[in-house]
């Protein structure tokens, strides 16, 4: 009769699903988009990660060196520009993760430091 | 006999340049699974209604040897016709010629064609199969780019404008379609992209296919860049014929108004809605059953499929509806539907289309994805594109309209013209649970029962405001109606207001929240 049987015809592996809002649970579908949707990772200044995909052209430090604040980590290559990255903290490098000549997704996990 | 020489002599150089890139080529297209360009604009439009421009343009590159190449109209083909008798501009980009890109005198016929277009008042179809720049004629080429966009922009709400993808459109072309009104993908030919599969891997190192990236599914799903889908190219060009029935030929006329036909009985809009505001439906069947012959055209059917837009006839006329749809996402509002509906309202308002907007939703789809994204300032837009409107504004309240929510659809306070409701509607600033929740925090906490003092006060909250009388009672609402009368209303809303006439503060433009 009306297009919802169709719909449950045609979308047969589709099942209803609960979408609470303000409390109230509603019956509904959901979208792909909605479904893929990404998780929020609290940011943590320790990890540093590749903040676009690209190239490491220079790694400066290694495992167990002391690093101040805004010392030079590694150079990422990325769009023509070549980006220092700065460590945001005084602490110890814990360990690197890539070697120059790499070439990086975006979010990768490139170094790990400890807080002093 | 000069004269008859003449003609010959004409003759013979028209069928010369009516092949484009010659047998080879064409053969290569179709291969591709495309029809070629000039194929193309004869299924487009009426039989013979065809007439061509600039057929013996030539280009004008002296560099890289290209003195010595001949492009049979430097690649792209104009010219104007007729759609069910209505005339459009239109202009193909003839893949079959040095790739269908886009060279100065090429930019030069299709700026001519769109400055007749806009001079004329009427429709411009533009279809996309090109290469992207000739990398030959450097500068000349991004010039002709940027004067295309220019006059998208021009003629943006002054006449409607059509892009059709039938094939790579990438780089800075895309940006002529993404100015224009409607774009139409089809599965397996279109291409769209800023920088393709190519320079993601040399640059970033990622791997991603053509259709993945910038495919039809991409575009009419993800990206909501697209309008329209179809399957092959003679769906895609009936869907433009369709199109072309609905909207009016420039913003100083009317669409065409067809003859008045009843709803198919099929569609019993009393057993579509289910009372309990929780439940599922398809609000796309709402509209079948209160639209000429049951027949919707909906705009963007597979892109943030929470909000429907699209058109139908009411009394032969054209009326733009925009729908929250409980069957996805319970109808919410958010970043991508904000977008689409937003854009919408803003066409029909240009091209003097009547709005009527179903209201149904829950209000604002929560997460922090959606704040990051930007629901604030894409919310903003809806609000600003209703308010904005001068067109007819109906709305029907079918159930839920809660909190900001139910302000931004349409409602009195942004100037709807008709606002009615049906029993079924709850107006109030947040569903029943929240509400009780928060009114009565104290009463629930120190209650023997809490659940049961909560599910009480829930119960208290849904009689007294979850229903459309408060609103009715202060007039926000013009009339609560039954569902049954819904299509005669709104026939009449739409009678009574065909010369409505408002104008606001004088300005150069505003600054909606883009």
């Amino acid at each position: 009769m009306c297009a919802m049987n169709e719909d449950k015809t045609k979308q047969k592996k589709v099942r209803f699903k609960s979408l609470v809002i303000e409390g109230t649970k509603y019956r509904t579908y959901f979208t792909r988009k909605f479904e893929n949707r990404k998780p929020r990772i609290p940011e943590n200044p320790q990890y540093i990660l590749s903040f676009i995909p690209g190239l490491i052209l220079k790694v400066f430090v290694s495992n167990g060196q002391k690093v101040k604040e805004g010392q030079d980590l590694l150079v990422l290559e990325a769009m023509k520009m070549k980006n220092r990255i700065k460590s945001p903290l005084t602490g110890t490098v814990k360990a690197v993760h890539v070697k120059e000549g790499v070439k990086v997704p975006k979010g990768l996990l490139l170094i790990e430091l400890e807080k002093e | 006999m000069p004269l008859k020489r003449k003609i010959k002599e004409l003759q013979k150089r028209r069928q010369e340049v009516l092949l484009g890139g010659g047998e080879k080529a064409i053969e290569k297209q179709i291969a591709m699974g495309k029809l070629t360009a000039r194929e193309r604009i004869r299924k487009i439009l009426d039989d013979d209604s065809f007439h061509e421009y600039d057929l013996f343009v030539e280009h004008e590159a002296r560099d890289f040897n290209m003195d010595k190449k001949i492009l049979h109209g430097d690649g792209v083909i104009i010219g104007t016709g007729t759609i069910y008798g209505e005339p459009v501009c239109i202009f193909a980009q003839d893949f079959t010629v040095a790739g269908g890109s886009l060279g100065m005198m090429h930019a030069r016929k299709i700026t001519k064609i769109m400055d007749h277009a806009l001079k004329m008042r009427m429709p411009l179809i533009g279809i996309n199969d090109s290469g992207g720049a000739r990398i030959q004629e450097g500068v000349n080429s991004l010039a002709g780019y940027g004067e295309i966009f220019f006059r998208n922009t021009l003629s943006s709400g002054v006449i409607p404008q059509i892009s059709v993808i039938l094939g790579p459109c990438a780089g800075g072309a895309v940006y002529s379609p993404a100015l224009t009104d409607f774009v139409f993908v089809v599965d397996k030919i279109s291409k769209m992209f800023i920088t393709g599969p190519e320079v993601i891997k040399t640059v970033l190192g990622e791997e991603i296919s053509m259709e993945d990236l910038g495919g039809a599914h991409v575009h009419s799903e993800i990206s909501g860049n697209a309008h329209f889908y179809a399957e092959s190219e003679e769906e895609c060009f009936e869907q433009i014929k369709k199109l072309i029935t609905f909207i009016p030929r420039n913003n100083t006329h009317k669409p065409r108004t067809f003859e008045t036909r009843e709803p198919k009985n099929e569609f019993q809009i009393e057993k579509i809605v289910p009372g309990d505001p929780t439940q599922p439906y398809d609000v796309r069947d709402v509209v079948r059953a209160i639209v000429d012959d049951s027949d919707f055209f909906e705009i963007q059917e597979k892109w943030a499929r929470n909000l429907v837009i699209g058109f139908g006839r009411m009394g032969g006329r054209t009326v733009g509806f925009v729908c929250n749809q409980p069957l996805v996402l319970a109808g919410v509002l958010d970043v991508d539907s904000s977008d689409k509906a937003a854009r919408f309202i803003r066409y029909c308002d240009a091209f003097n289309i009547p709005i009527v907007t179903l209201v149904d939703l829950p209000g604002y789809l929560p997460g922090a994805d959606q704040e990051h994204a930007g629901v604030i300032r894409h919310g903003a837009k809806v609000l600003y594109a209703y308010s904005e409107a001068t067109v007819p504004k109906m709305t029907v309240i079918l159930r839920k309209a809660y909190g900001g929510g139910y302000i931004a659809m349409s409602s009195r306070h942004l100037r709807a013209d008709f606002v009615f409701a049906w029993p079924t509607a709850e107006i109030a600033v947040m569903g029943p649970e929240g509400a009780a929740n928060i009114i009565f925090r104290k009463e629930i906490s120190e209650a023997k029962d809490p659940e049961k003092m909560r599910k009480q006060k829930v119960r208290e909250y849904k009689e007294k405001f979850a229903n459309p009388y408060v609103a009715a009672a202060k007039g926000y609402i013009d009339s609560v109606i039954e569902p049954e009368e819904t299509r005669k209303l709104l026939l009449h809303a739409i009678e009574v207001s065909a010369s409505k006439a408002i104008s606001g503060p004088k300005k150069k433009h505003g600054v909606p929240p883009f």
